[in-house]
């Protein structure tokens, strides 16, 4: 849209009788129009159903910040959506610009409400109650009688009445005007006000955050300290600092945890339980913590999580010349609840050929004659095995692409079989060794440790964010629940006695009014009599 | 009492409530039915008045036949009233039980079919405890046939035998978070019926008989609807944002996670947000503030149950999902040096 006329350099908005035509504003018009319809109560409102629409993409499609493994197999199982549902931002709804979008419109549209409304209600708090209509009885909710005692006795009544009912009053010659219920719209505005707080405490902790997990190995002669490098996944805010990371460092000293000996969930474990031996800072105090689930370690603002755990045989390979080309504890991913575990093993020192390993742990394992093929009983290691198939040829390691560890890439390397051409497999127990065929060496289980899964979040704002909706639901409800009344009361002599007038009007449109005309014509005809007894 | 005691008691008690809500709503049916032979006209204008908000309307015309027609509703409207307060004690024996069936003894809600157990006692419960208030008195037939059905939905699809809740789940977080879930979830359920007549009355406002000319004024339901809202809006802002996340950040270490039933249950929220800024918003009002309720129940009951069978991401899901989380298969990936 243009200014049709460049010339005009007066800063009044009234239209000017030139040439322009109905409907053509200037570019202060324009704006003032853009800003009159964001900051309209229809406008807010359509900004609200399409941020919950806007949210529903987000559940049905996996999202990478939420499980970026089933995003990855979604996006291989639909090759021609995935560029178009990445361009749309569709993996990341919740970051994308079209939904920030809307919830910047829906905050500038809130306070470009409640400031105007604030000062609105300002200057409301210091006002008189409103003078009594002329004609009470055109109100919706109104009643009348004739009352025996003079006009200023009966007004005198009703401001007693009313002001034990915590009324405003204003009198103005033969009528009283009453308020209450200012605080309504407060609650109001505190409401509105807070959900601005909530949204800065949760971008707080989005932009300054970070949220990494680490598999640690249970034992004391392994440790964790808090630097970016030592996680498995760092997830950090886009303002995020390094030099803000609590510098501890921590380890395990002990694991346990017991299993349902019984009923439905017999197998599934329980009672998950570590001991850490903690430091807050380094060569500070040592300190020790029962980390359990839901009941995480704070130190400064980072929290630390228990929240997975699993096994992690010690495997031990020797090459065909006898030199040790791997050996140490390694993680295998739970798969299910009986702890059923996958993993892998690579070699690519091994010589003469790199030796790969694939297969599965059980911590109690039962063979099925039915399937042919073991499983686990139970989530205890009562009875462990390795059963792992071999690879042998190039890992794919030397190209320096990053390779997932829990991962073999097979793709350049070929299957130990048998020689009536079945699957070549190791089976070990702790303690147990086997040579490989073809003297390319030997693979020994010597032991069983365990790891725990730690999850580690430093997150501020949070306490701003919880303040900021704890304020919005006070807030709530005083909007919904304190109920603005307007009443007026007007007495006049007629013939011998008194009419009084009672009217009342609800400005919240959910309010019972009639109730409250019945209730104070009660009061102001009971009042004298009681007086007289 | 041991544990399997508790699991059959539990049973029985919810099929006992079953067999006495369908007695409620055959009583109320013939309460209903037999209005019809009473005219509206006379007791319309009484409950046209905004002062008795509900209250089956009732003509008070002369005549012997008609007193004994009026007398005999009456009847069957309390007893219909009585029978669904005993079958909601019943209802809470079968959620107790169900609670000491578990061992260790824990809250009830555990899987879908005690949390429809536990939805559906609580929708029952605040109709039962409003009646007098809010003068439901129109409402019972539909009430307790949704009560009804629902529970029957639980006992047939969604029963499972008493199982210890998951590791993740034991915490006394739970309890404040799913409680009030719940109530809001009840109360929202109930608004929603309010609306619903809302709208078939303001479709055929000028109807002189049946069940529909016998509903409250439009601009009572549209009250009673506001304050069944006003009341479940706020519970539920203290579930599903306050409560939930100080959880999920004592379990998950994360207080807001996008998870599918988060979303579902933020979406809710906005649209109940829309609502009640609607019914302040001119040209939203009534049939528009209507709309938007249904629109609120249908998110919420979606996220309730349908959520769990399309989505197996949710950390909510409770068909089995492990006690606790696996690390995903990709979180290790690391350079090799």
């Amino acid at each position: 849209m243009s200014t049709p006329t460049p010339t005009r350099t007066s800063l009044s908005t009234r239209p000017a009788d030139d040439d322009r035509r109905p409907g053509e504003l200037t570019f202060r018009e324009l704006l003032r129009w853009i800003w009159r319809q964001l900051t309209s109560m229809r406008t807010a409102l359509i900004l609200l159903l399409l941020l919950a629409l806007a949210a529903v993409p987000g559940s049905i499609i996996p999202q990478e910040g939420v499980d970026s493994l089933k995003t990855s197999n979604w996006q291989a199982d639909h090759p021609k959506l995935t560029p178009v549902y990445d361009r749309l931002g569709l993996f990341s709804v919740y970051d994308s610009p079209w939904f920030s979008a809307i919830y910047l419109l829906l905050m500038v549209s809130l306070v470009g409400c409640i400031l105007p409304r604030t000062w609105h209600y300002w200057r409301g708090m210091w006002a008189k109650p409103p003078a009594a209509p002329r004609n009470l009885t055109r109100l919706p909710d109104h009643a009348s009688y004739v009352a025996a005692g003079e006009p200023d006795a009966v007004l005198e009544r009703a401001q007693a009445a009313l002001r034990k009912r915590r009324y405003r009053l204003s009198v103005d010659g033969d009528a009283v005007s009453a308020e209450r219920g200012y605080l309504r719209e407060a609650g109001n505005l505190v409401f509105h006000l807070a959900v601005v707080v909530v949204l800065v405490g949760f971008a707080m902790g989005g932009l300054l955050g970070y949220k990494g997990g680490v598999i640690l190995l249970v034992g004391d002669q392994y440790g964790f300290s808090n630097t970016p490098d030592q996680y498995d996944d760092f997830d950090p805010g886009s303002l995020f600092d390094a030099d803000r990371m609590e510098p501890f460092t921590f380890s395990i000293d002990d694991f346990s945890w017991d299993v349902y000996p019984t009923g439905p969930r017999a197998g599934m474990s329980r009672g998950f339980e570590s001991r850490l031996r903690y430091q807050e800072s380094i060569g500070g105090e040592e300190k020790s913590y029962e980390l359990k689930v839901n009941h995480p370690l704070s130190i400064g603002s980072t929290e630390v999580f228990l929240i997975g755990h699993g096994f992690a045989p010690v495997i031990t390979i020797r090459d065909g010349k006898g030199e040790v080309v791997y050996s140490g504890p390694t993680i295998f991913l739970p798969t299910d609840q009986t702890m059923q575990s996958i993993g892998v093993v690579k070699a690519p020192d091994a010589k003469p050929t790199q030796i790969g390993l694939e297969g599965e742990f059980y911590p109690t394992v039962a063979f099925s004659k039915q399937t042919g093929s073991y499983f686990s009983v139970l989530s205890k290691p009562a009875d462990p095995l390795v059963s792992m198939l071999v690879y042998t040829g190039d890992l794919g390691m030397d190209d320096g692409a990053p390779q997932s560890v829990y991962a073999l890439d097979k793709t350049k390397t070929t299957m130990l079989t048998k020689k009536n051409g079945a699957p070549y497999r190791i089976d070990l127990r702790p303690g147990e060794k086997v040579a490989l065929p073809g003297g390319i060496g030997t693979v020994s289980f010597d032991r069983l440790e365990e790891w725990n899964k730690i999850q580690i979040s430093q997150t501020p704002g949070k306490f701003l964010a919880l303040g900021g909706v704890v304020l919005a639901l006070i807030g709530l409800l005083g909007s919904l629940f304190i109920r603005p009344r307007r009443v007026w009361v007007r007495a006049r002599r007629e013939g011998d006695g008194t009419l009084v007038e009672v009217a009342a009007l609800d400005r919240s449109g959910g309010g019972d009014v009639a109730v409250v005309v019945d209730e104070l014509v009660k009061a102001l005809q009971q009042q004298p009599e009681e007086k007289k007894q | 009492m041991t544990d399997v005691q508790w699991e059959s008691l539990s049973n029985w008690a919810v099929a006992a409530c079953g067999i006495v809500y369908f007695l409620a709503l055959l009583v109320h049916l013939a309460e209903w039915a037999s209005l019809r032979k009473v005219p509206v006209a006379a007791g319309a204008a009484s409950v046209a008045s905004v002062d008795i908000p509900g209250g089956v309307a009732v003509a008070t015309g002369p005549g012997g036949e008609d007193d004994g027609q009026v007398r005999r509703t009456e009847f069957l409207g309390r007893l219909g009233y009585l029978l669904t307060g005993l079958a909601v004690g019943i209802h809470l024996v079968g959620l107790v039980g169900r609670g000491m069936a578990a061992d260790p003894d824990r809250v009830p809600w555990g899987n879908m079919y005690e949390f429809t157990l536990t939805g559906t006692f609580v929708v029952a419960a605040l109709y039962v405890g409003l009646y007098h208030r809010l003068r439901l008195a129109w409402m019972a037939p539909i009430v307790v046939a949704f009560v009804l059905s629902v529970l029957m939905v639980a006992v047939i699809w969604l029963y499972s035998p008493v199982a210890p809740l998951t590791e993740a789940l034991s915490s006394y977080w739970l309890v404040i978070h799913v409680v009030s879930a719940i109530i809001a979830t009840g109360a929202f359920t109930l608004g929603g019926i309010t609306s619903a007549l809302y709208l078939v009355k303001e479709r055929a406002p000028a109807r002189e008989s049946g069940y529909v000319a016998r509903l409250p004024k439009l601009e009572v339901l549209d009250r009673v609807s506001y304050r069944l809202h006003a009341f479940g809006f706020p519970v539920w802002t203290f579930a599903v944002l306050i409560t939930g996340p100080i959880w999920a950040h004592q379990a998950w270490s994360s207080y807001w996670n996008w998870d599918p039933k988060e979303v579902w249950a933020f979406i809710t929220w906005v649209v109940y947000a829309a609502y009640l800024h609607a019914r302040t918003t001119a040209g939203w009002k009534g049939r528009n503030a209507a709309i938007l309720a249904l629109v609120g129940v249908a998110t919420l009951w979606f996220n309730f149950i349908g959520i769990n069978y399309f989505s197996t991401t949710s950390q909510h899901s409770y068909a089995g999902a492990p006690a606790f989380e696996t690390p995903d298969v990709d979180s290790g990936v690391l350079t090799v040096e």
